[in-house]
């Protein structure tokens, strides 16, 4: 029975795409369901650079529509509206939307789905990350080097495993530079909230840390940074516009390349499911140019970025101490990659507890 | 040394913005209008301000944009509140809501450029004393003036002011447009002081931690610069707590402001005849004269 | 020129009705000039936004989805405010009510009988009931104002969600993610397509409390100290039992939403949840004129607005700004229109008043 009302909704599901397509019979319609909005100059805003890269680069081949403030109580509607539009790929972009994409991605078994930053996939999911630690390695070596008390200041939005890897990356590439380096966390318990972000860069500072790293998205913390003569990494997007004497780099999430990619399969009919977790190789996390830095320190992580590029360096090769002293990894081998991906515990050397 | 005065200047700078808006809203409230859409208020100064002063590069001119948006969308309350006796809670939170959309709008093409910063003093901003000046302002206008007196019997009883010969919509409408003035200043600061930049919904629920403040110091002025001080103060406690790496779970640091208001209400609200006797008795409630 | 409000004599009956349907032509012409202004064709624009989500099935089951907690929560509101009782947290309780009922999947996983669904609702709604009974008690024994309280109590109840889902309580197969574990079976409510049982607790709620507002005593009591406190103390109602009353009621049922908006929508819980159903469901209240059975029509009318947002951006390519912007202004329209209700308006020039105050 079940069976043949899941047939019976496949007949109806198809005849809708059919009519839907019949119009625009040339184009491929991608479609992105954002979290937030795409004027907060941070993760969302990144993503709908991605999809207007995709507009410009594939021209009149694809559409594109996007829905943007979608809260998770709202996203399968969300996503289920553009199935029905007759959207033929969905990147669904917070991790929130991991079930509601999956359940409408089973309904219509002939539309793309590709969910960011979760872990479950299907026949027509896909899963897609980028490897943001890479550069986290980079800035925690710049960090060491640049550092006269020692200490940076750590602000962070929320303890999910890709922001404590981040953590973790950092203060492994502080550690290759000054094995006694310090790092001071905040956790703001918000993606952006500039008020608050700039009060937590404050508090560090008068804590002693002369420079300032955050894994929250807005300008605030690297604005203080540049007041107060300090030095600080752009998050998300460039933001030397804001900090023109205090940033140092930033990590720049580049989504275009992997969207293009993917749109074009669906386009060429190559589209496959997959997991797919790009990195500085691929362009997908980028390094903003050094500034503010002596050359030799821009030297050093010019080819820190260079080798991680090329597969020599991983920032996460074993072994690696862990907070409460147990050692991970096999020597000369990086971690596997789901140890990063679930990463829920700290190198030794973070000043932090994480909540188990 | 050094660190004592950073901390306080952040406490200063967090607590600025809260308190100018709840002033602000005092004086509304004393007159017996409750407008709740603060927040709306203020994120429609916030952009207004970002944007003037982006485009004159004068953030003082930014600052008097920032005024006469929230005094825009306070009109507009008060012409539905006031002129057409609309229900005020609901079309607070309408305005609200409007003032989160069409700040977004407005502000499309501000996202990702740094703004003009209003100039400061080793992070002194002359905002900070103008805020506790205004303090002193409301006090004094409110409990020494004949004025003053005239909005708080406006707000105790409408009836009896009206019958006393004073126009009780000119004077609601007054104060809401101070109000909106002062809740449109708030919005400035954060876009032009705390934060140089914008970015959509920056307010971030402030204008509601406003609200709450009004209430908080029972409709007094020098009440709402501790309360305003106090939250402040609470919530850079929190982050300085978390440095320390003691293993407190940081959502419970994060509450603490909340629940320090709370529990700081329940002991001052002790004195209840003082709590009553400021409540103005005409809050929420629409009046029309008959003539 | 001037505009002059004339009290009516008694409540319009005509205008009750009308004023909506005044309102929704003053929304329909602002809102043909705001998108004709933004190079839309207005009547093609007027027609995804208000037409199109009511000819698809799927999108009418989804409306009422939406429309469900606002109802729930909106008629528990409209008691409270009728009794001068002002409950401004729902949101908070609302929280609450997700998080009790969602405990039970989270440490039994395993038990799969119909008592768990009950279990689960009974949960939601103590939880909403327990988290508004704090400000009722501050209120009654401190004095202590319940704007202020209800309203902390929200972020409270967000942080501790929010630390519960990401410590404790997440997925032990879920890679560390901010997530419970998926509800399955009888965690689960029973669904009519998209439609799940909250959408009937909201309507039995609704039809319940306008019984109890408008034949019953309890009603009567609590729309005499809403709207003349003393003479409601003479006549030996007690202000301090209504209040509790109210907030118990409001929660639970603000509580009993977060139940159903996570067994029957999400089927877990997850972090950041704040959906501001309990805040918008204050317009919804108001916006239903403080009447259980105004509030099921407020609630459709402002899931229509949402959905219908959704629609624009979709088909329009149009803004999630401009969406609110709109909904900000149909619900202008229809605040000011109920005024209609109660008062004539007429428009007097400056001659006219002018003799008056002479005369």
């Amino acid at each position: 029975m079940k069976k043949l009302m899941m047939s019976a909704a496949a007949f109806a599901m198809a005849l809708g795409v059919a009519a839907a397509s019949a119009d625009a019979e040339a184009k491929t319609k991608a479609c992105w369901v954002y979290v937030g909005s795409i004027g907060d100059f941070g993760w969302t805003y990144e993503h709908n650079q991605g999809r207007l890269a995709v507009e410009k680069e594939l021209g009149d081949k694809v559409e594109t529509v996007y829905v943007e403030n979608v809260a998770e109580a709202d996203s399968e509607r969300a996503i289920e509206r553009l199935a029905r539009d007759g959207c033929n790929i969905i990147f669904t972009t917070s991790f929130g939307f991991m079930e509601p994409t999956l359940k409408v991605a089973a309904k219509f078994p002939d539309v793309k789905f590709e969910h960011a930053t979760g872990y479950k996939t299907a026949e027509n999911v896909t899963t897609y990350n980028a490897k943001f630690h890479e550069g986290r390695y980079v800035i925690g070596q710049i960090a060491a080097k640049m550092s006269k008390t020692g200490t940076a200041g750590y602000i962070v939005s929320f303890p999910i495993p890709e922001v404590i890897a981040g953590i973790n990356a950092f203060m492994l590439g502080a550690q290759s530079v000054n094995p006694d380096f310090k790092v001071k966390i905040v956790w703001a318990n918000t993606w952006y909230d500039p008020g608050k972000e700039a009060d937590a860069a404050k508090v560090l500072f008068s804590q002693g840390a002369d420079i300032i790293v955050q894994h929250t998205d807005s300008t605030a913390p690297l604005q203080v940074a540049e007041e107060q003569g300090k030095q600080g990494f752009g998050q998300a997007s460039d933001m030397i516009k804001f900090a023109p004497k205090a940033q140092l780099t930033a990590i720049v999430d580049h989504w275009a390349p992997y969207y293009v990619r993917r749109v074009n399969d669906v386009i060429n009919g190559t589209w496959k499911s997959q997991s797919s977790w790009d990195g500085m190789a691929e362009g997908t996390v980028q390094i903003a140019p050094f500034t503010n830095m002596p050359d030799d320190v821009a030297k050093m992580a010019g080819e820190t970025a260079e080798a991680i590029k090329t597969g020599k360096l991983h920032p996460f090769t074993g072994p690696i101490t862990k907070q409460d002293g147990t050692v991970v990894g096999e020597a000369g081998k990086p971690l596997p990659d789901g140890d990063i991906l679930g990463m829920n515990w700290y190198v030794k050397g973070v000043d932090d507890k994480l909540p188990q | 040394m050094d660190m004592m005065i950073a901390v306080i200047l952040t406490i200063m700078t967090a607590a600025t913005p809260l308190l100018l808006a709840a002033l602000g809203e005092l004086v509304v409230e004393r007159s017996g209008v409750l407008n709740l859409g603060v927040e709306g208020m203020m994120v429609m100064g916030a952009v207004c301000g970002f944007g003037a002063a982006l485009m004159t590069g004068s953030p003082w001119l930014g600052l008097f944009a920032s005024i006469a948006a929230g005094m825009f969308m306070s009109l507009l309350f008060g012409f539905l509140t006031l002129s057409l006796v609309s229900n005020q809670v609901a079309t607070g939170l309408a305005l609200t809501l409007l003032g989160l959309g069409l700040s977004g709008q407005i502000g499309e093409s501000f996202v990702g450029q740094p703004g003009v910063k209003l100039p400061n003093y080793d992070g002194f901003d002359p905002l900070i004393p103008f805020a506790i000046l205004l303090a002193w302002g409301v006090s004094w206008f409110l409990f020494k003036t004949k004025a003053g007196l005239v909005v708080r019997a406006v707000g105790n009883s409408h009836a009896s002011a009206h019958a006393m010969g004073y126009h009780v919509i000119r004077v609601r409408y007054l104060c809401v447009l101070f109000g909106g003035a002062c809740a449109g200043l708030a919005g400035g600061y954060l876009s032009l002081v705390y934060t140089p930049q914008w970015i959509e919904n920056m307010t971030s629920g402030r204008g509601w931690i406003a609200l709450a403040l009004v209430v908080f110091a029972s409709w007094r002025p020098w009440r709402t610069v501790a309360g305003a001080y106090l939250f402040g103060a609470i919530s850079i406690l929190a982050f300085t707590v978390q440095t320390f790496a003691w293993g407190i779970p940081s959502q419970f640091l994060s509450m603490l402001p909340y629940l320090v208001t709370i529990i700081a209400l329940v002991v001052i609200s002790g004195n209840r005849m003082l709590t009553r006797a400021n409540t103005p008795a005409c809050l929420g409630q629409p009046f029309v004269p008959d003539r | 020129m001037r505009l002059v409000l004339e009290k009516r004599a008694e409540q319009s009956v005509r205008m009750a009705i009308l004023s909506p349907f005044i309102a929704l032509a003053l929304t329909v012409i602002a809102g043909g000039i705001i998108f004709a202004l933004r190079g839309l064709n207005p009547f093609e624009a007027l027609y995804v936004y208000f037409i199109e989500p009511l000819t698809q099935d799927w999108a009418r089951e989804q409306l009422i989805v939406k429309a469900a907690p606002l109802i729930l929560i909106g008629s528990g509101l409209a008691v409270c405010y009728t009794a001068n009782v002002w409950n401004i947290g729902a949101e908070g309780q609302f929280v609450i009510g997700a998080l009790l009922a969602g405990m039970i999947p989270v440490y039994f996983p395993a038990w799969q009988s119909p008592d768990v669904m009950v279990v689960m609702l009974a949960l939601g709604i103590i939880g909403g009931m327990a988290w508004g009974a704090i400000p009722a008690f501050l209120k009654i024994r401190f004095s202590a104002n319940e704007i202020l309280t209800s309203l902390m109590l929200v972020y409270v109840a967000q942080y501790l969600f929010d630390w519960l889902v990401r410590g404790p309580w997440r997925d032990p197969q879920g890679f560390n993610f901010p997530k419970t574990v998926n509800f399955a079976g009888w965690q689960l409510l029973p669904k009519w397509g998209e439609i799940h049982m909250g959408a009937l607790f909201a309507l039995i709620a609704s039809i319940v409390l306008a019984v109890v507002m408008w034949r019953m005593l309890k009603g009567f009591e609590l729309r005499v100290l809403g709207s003349a406190p003393r003479a409601g103390r003479f006549a030996g109602f007690s202000s301090e039992r209504a209040t509790l009353f109210c907030f118990l009621l409001s929660g639970g049922l603000a509580g009993l939403a977060g139940a159903s908006d996570v067994m029957g929508v999400s089927g877990q819980l997850q972090t950041p949840y704040a959906p501001n159903y309990g805040f918008v469901a204050i317009i919804v209240a108001f916006l239903g004129r403080l009447n259980p059975i105004g509030v099921i029509f407020a609630g459709l009318l402002l899931a229509l607005s949402y959905i219908g947002g959704e629609s624009a951006q979709v088909s329009l390519g149009i803004s999630d700004k401009i969406a609110k912007v709109f909904q900000g202004i149909l619900l202008f329209f229809i605040l000011a229109c109920d005024t209609l209700i109660l008062y004539r308006i007429r428009i007097e020039s400056g001659r006219a008043a002018q003799t008056r105050a002479a005369g």
